[in-house]
């Protein structure tokens, strides 16, 4: 349920203009958390960070069905939409790409009167299983992390939204709980970072 | 009768004081009733008479004991515990019973007056040293299983014990005094073996056919005294019959509560009986408190001490030795030693026989009686001694937690019909252990037919719920179809155990807010969800693609809830919530309408025709490049609803 998020999001969305602060937002999915090592750590860092609240997509929708209205809300007042998820055949969990069909719709993502997303930041943030080597022309992976990023960057063009380069965690199975915490900690930084930015951006 | 009253009202007037006592200062409460009865008892102020009367009925005491130790004993189990029975059980007796007669003989007794001397203190005391393993969780230890095959098999070994004893009577005494007290006195000695077999035979073929459908019968009427009075009267009746072919008593009731341990009707006669048990022990150990001969003490002070020492000593000793052997830990080796190292009540019973037929001398005898009664008094001391002494020693080296042993039950489900099946299978597949309770003899009775088991009672009773494991339970299912009662069962059920989640199968809208006020975390309307399923069904039916129906479906559901929550506020009012309803209803499906068209087909393929939207954009550019203010952002409802 969206209680956290403001219901007017008109007055909301004008305030960023003159607070210094950003408001960023994690939209979040993955299907068996129970199991996973990175994306907790990921969790447990940004949590530091008040501004960003988290959409837990599948603790949202066990019934995998969307609540538009209520993404859409969530978006609507935020200066930076960071999408966290586990790299699944090179893509995103099958919920992140319904929540995508669904809340991101003609007149309001992108289309005539569709402009509640124009100049906000979309990033995409999420551990790969391969070394940095693996993704690209020489590695298994054939295609840099860029490369199999080009659908979201065309979708934030799209939508006159400001597209950024993901935030990786690479290895992510080799980690120990230090360098999981570590970079739990280098995740954390790079939100502060771009959300600052984001900011700037807009002004 | 008057006497006997006044008996009793002295015993538990002391003991009322004197247990708390002792549970207060860690000893537990077996040390408070003795120290109770040796207060009131003939040698101190000797305000009762005669302790025998009360002694009689408060033997049977241990006889409830063993039938609820039964009841959790499962034939499977039985047999699993077999090594421990037979070997450790054995291996203690025998070991115990020659050390014992030996020391004995070197303090100068003839060698069959040794023997039985030897072997009847050898016996360890069921009633103390189960009451105190239970009262420090150690029952389902491995120290626990020890004691329990020990003192198993030493009940066991009373029945040859009775047998021999006569065979050491000196001279010219009579054995006919064993076993002549029922009507097979006189008789051949084979007839009594056979009656033996016979009895035996009866109780568990009679358990295992008969109990289950008079239980059935019994549990029909829905009158709880009836059910106590017939838990009492089976238990009451397999005494009686043991002790007329001469078997113990205690040995027929763990026979009889081994044969009911799978029945559904385990957990009401465990919490039927419950009651009798403790009261009847508790005034068994202010007994034989009275019974303690102070003047004796007095007189052979350091005799007695040493004897009592000396005894103890060897036990403990002997039983750390077997446990080692049977691979306890050394910890638990020794709290196995010192929890079973007094005299046990049948000693009382063999040494005022032996007595009688020349077994023993009169004089040794009434010497051993207060050797074995003060041993009694002191487990509770020795066993505080040996916590505290091992205390320090366990902190650095933890025992694994064995709170939750394998069987113990994380949910609790009060009913078995429809819906309660369900959830109880869904959670088995998944892994969790479900404790199960229905009130329905019929039910059961079906249910067993396809091999589900659950038990009988009533689950508004908080003893039921306690005995179906509601203490260690994360979660309760209320899941009957009776209103008032799962009202009621979500009350008690807060109250007595605030650990529980409560989860509710309510009625309807009405019944699952008064589910919630009375402390439920989570209802479900019991029809709710199968109305859902058939509107997507219909929907179908009509023409609709599945993944469009069922989704038409899911929003309805998710805004009901969402109105389910806003009307909680305002539910007790009648007026201001029919109000409500009706206010908010016009709301919720202008909402629902729109969620419903962003289904429509249309919408989605318009969406893709991204060229049109390029240019789109492309002029919102320039425009926003010639005004000098940014553009306010639109809102997302007025572009979408």
């Amino acid at each position: 349920m969206p209680d956290n998020v403001p219901t007017e999001p008109d007055t909301a969305a004008e305030s960023a203009v003159f607070t210094p602060s950003a408001r960023g937002l994690i939209v979040f999915a993955h299907p068996a958390l129970e199991k996973a090592r990175v994306a907790p750590a990921m969790l447990e860092a940004a949590s530091a960070l008040p501004y960003f609240p988290v959409r837990d997509l599948y603790q949202l929708y066990p019934d995998l069905t969307v609540d538009v209205l209520a993404e859409q809300v969530a978006m609507a007042v935020s200066d930076i939409v960071v999408l966290q998820f586990p790299l699944y055949w090179y893509s995103v969990p099958s919920l992140m790409k319904e929540w995508l069909d669904l809340v991101w719709v003609p007149g309001w993502a992108y289309g005539k009167d569709g402009k509640v997303l124009q100049g906000k930041t979309l990033a995409c943030a999420f551990s790969a299983g391969g070394s940095n080597e693996a993704y690209g022309p020489l590695g298994t992976n054939r295609f840099t992390i860029e490369e199999l990023m080009r659908p979201w960057e065309q979708t934030a063009a799209l939508c006159g939204m400001r597209w950024i380069p993901p935030f990786v965690i690479h290895n992510a199975g080799d980690l120990g709980g230090a360098a999981l915490a570590g970079e739990g900690q280098r995740y954390r930084r790079w939100l502060e970072a771009e959300a600052a930015a984001s900011v700037r951006g807009r002004g | 009768m008057d006497s006997v009253l006044l008996e009793v009202f002295v015993y538990l007037a002391f003991a009322v004081v004197a247990v708390p006592l002792a549970t207060r200062l860690g000893l537990g409460s077996v040390l408070g009733y003795l120290v109770a009865g040796a207060v009131v008892g003939p040698y101190a102020l000797n305000l009762v008479g005669d302790t025998q009367s009360v002694g009689n009925i408060a033997q049977f005491g241990v006889v409830i004991l063993l039938f609820l130790i039964g009841l959790e004993v499962r034939p499977a189990l039985l047999w699993q515990l077999r090594t421990v029975i037979g070997g450790f059980g054995a291996s203690q007796l025998l070991a115990t019973g020659f050390v014992l007669a030996g020391a004995a003989i070197a303090l100068g007794q003839p060698w069959k007056a040794a023997l039985v001397t030897g072997f009847v203190l050898a016996m360890s005391s069921t009633a103390i040293v189960l009451q105190m393993l239970d009262e420090k969780g150690l029952r389902q230890r491995a120290v626990g299983r020890s004691a329990f095959g020990v003192l198993l098999f030493q009940d066991l070994a009373v029945i040859p014990l009775l047998a021999l004893l006569p065979l050491a009577a000196m001279g010219d005494a009579t054995p006919a005094t064993v076993a002549s007290n029922g009507f097979l006195a006189g008789q051949p000695n084979w007839v009594k073996v056979l009656a033996s077999f016979g009895a035996v035979l009866g109780v568990v073929v009679g358990g295992r056919y008969m109990l289950r459908p008079l239980f059935r019968i019994v549990a029909a009427t829905r009158l709880r005294e009836l059910f106590t009075a017939s838990s009492l009267l089976l238990v009451v009746g397999v005494a009686l019959l043991m002790e007329l072919v001469g078997l113990s008593p205690a040995l027929g009731a763990f026979l009889a509560g081994v044969m009911l341990a799978e029945s559904e009707y385990r957990r009401e006669l465990e919490t039927d009986i419950e009651p009798f048990r403790g009261l009847l022990l508790g005034i068994f150990f202010v007994t034989v408190g009275a019974g303690l001969n102070f003047g004796l003490i007095v007189a052979e002070p350091v005799l007695l001490g040493g004897l009592v020492v000396g005894l103890m000593a060897l036990k403990g000793l002997i039983l750390l030795a077997i446990g080692r052997v049977f691979r306890l830990s050394w910890r638990e080796a020794g709290m196995l030693g010192t929890a079973l190292s007094q005299g046990g009540e049948f000693a009382f019973v063999l040494l005022s026989l032996a007595a009688s037929i020349g077994a023993l001398p009169a004089d040794l005898s009434a010497l051993l009686t207060a050797v074995v009664a003060l041993s009694m008094a002191a487990t509770p001391l020795a066993v505080a001694a040996y916590e505290r002494a091992t205390r320090t020693r366990a902190k650095a080296a933890p025992e694994p937690d064995g709170k939750y042993d394998a069987g113990t039950p994380d949910v609790l489900i009060a009913g078995y019909g429809r819906f309660g099946q369900v959830v109880t299978r869904i959670l088995k597949a998944n892994g969790h252990r479900t404790s199960v309770l229905e009130n329905s003899v019929e039910q059961i009775e079906l249910v067993r037919r396809f091999g589900s088991q659950a038990f009988y009672g009533d689950a508004s009773r908080v003893d039921l719920l306690r005995a179906a494991g509601a203490e260690t339970a994360r979660i309760l299912v209320v899941a009957i179809d009776d209103r008032d009662k799962a009202t009621e069962i979500v009350e008690i059920a807060r109250e007595a155990f605030p650990h529980l989640k409560i989860l509710a199968r309510a009625f309807d809208r009405r019944h699952a807010y008064v589910l919630l006020e009375r402390g439920a975390s989570v209802v479900e309307r019991e029809l709710f969800e199968g109305g859902l399923a058939m509107a997507a069904n219909a929907l179908e039916a009509l023409g609709w693609r599945a993944y469009r129906a069922e989704r038409a479906a899911r929003l309805f559901r998710r805004h009901d809830l969402r109105l389910f929550e806003e009307l909680r506020g305002v539910w007790g009012d009648e007026e201001s919530y029919v109000s409500a309803v009706r206010e908010s209803s016009p709301r919720m499906n202008d909402l629902l309408r729109a969620d419903i068209a962003r289904l429509a087909p249309q919408a989605a393929d318009s969406g893709w025709d991204t060229e049109t939207r390029y240019r789109e954009l492309r002029e919102d550019k320039v425009a926003e490049g010639l005004s000098p203010a940014p553009a306010p952002s639109p809102s997302p409802t007025g572009g979408t609803a």
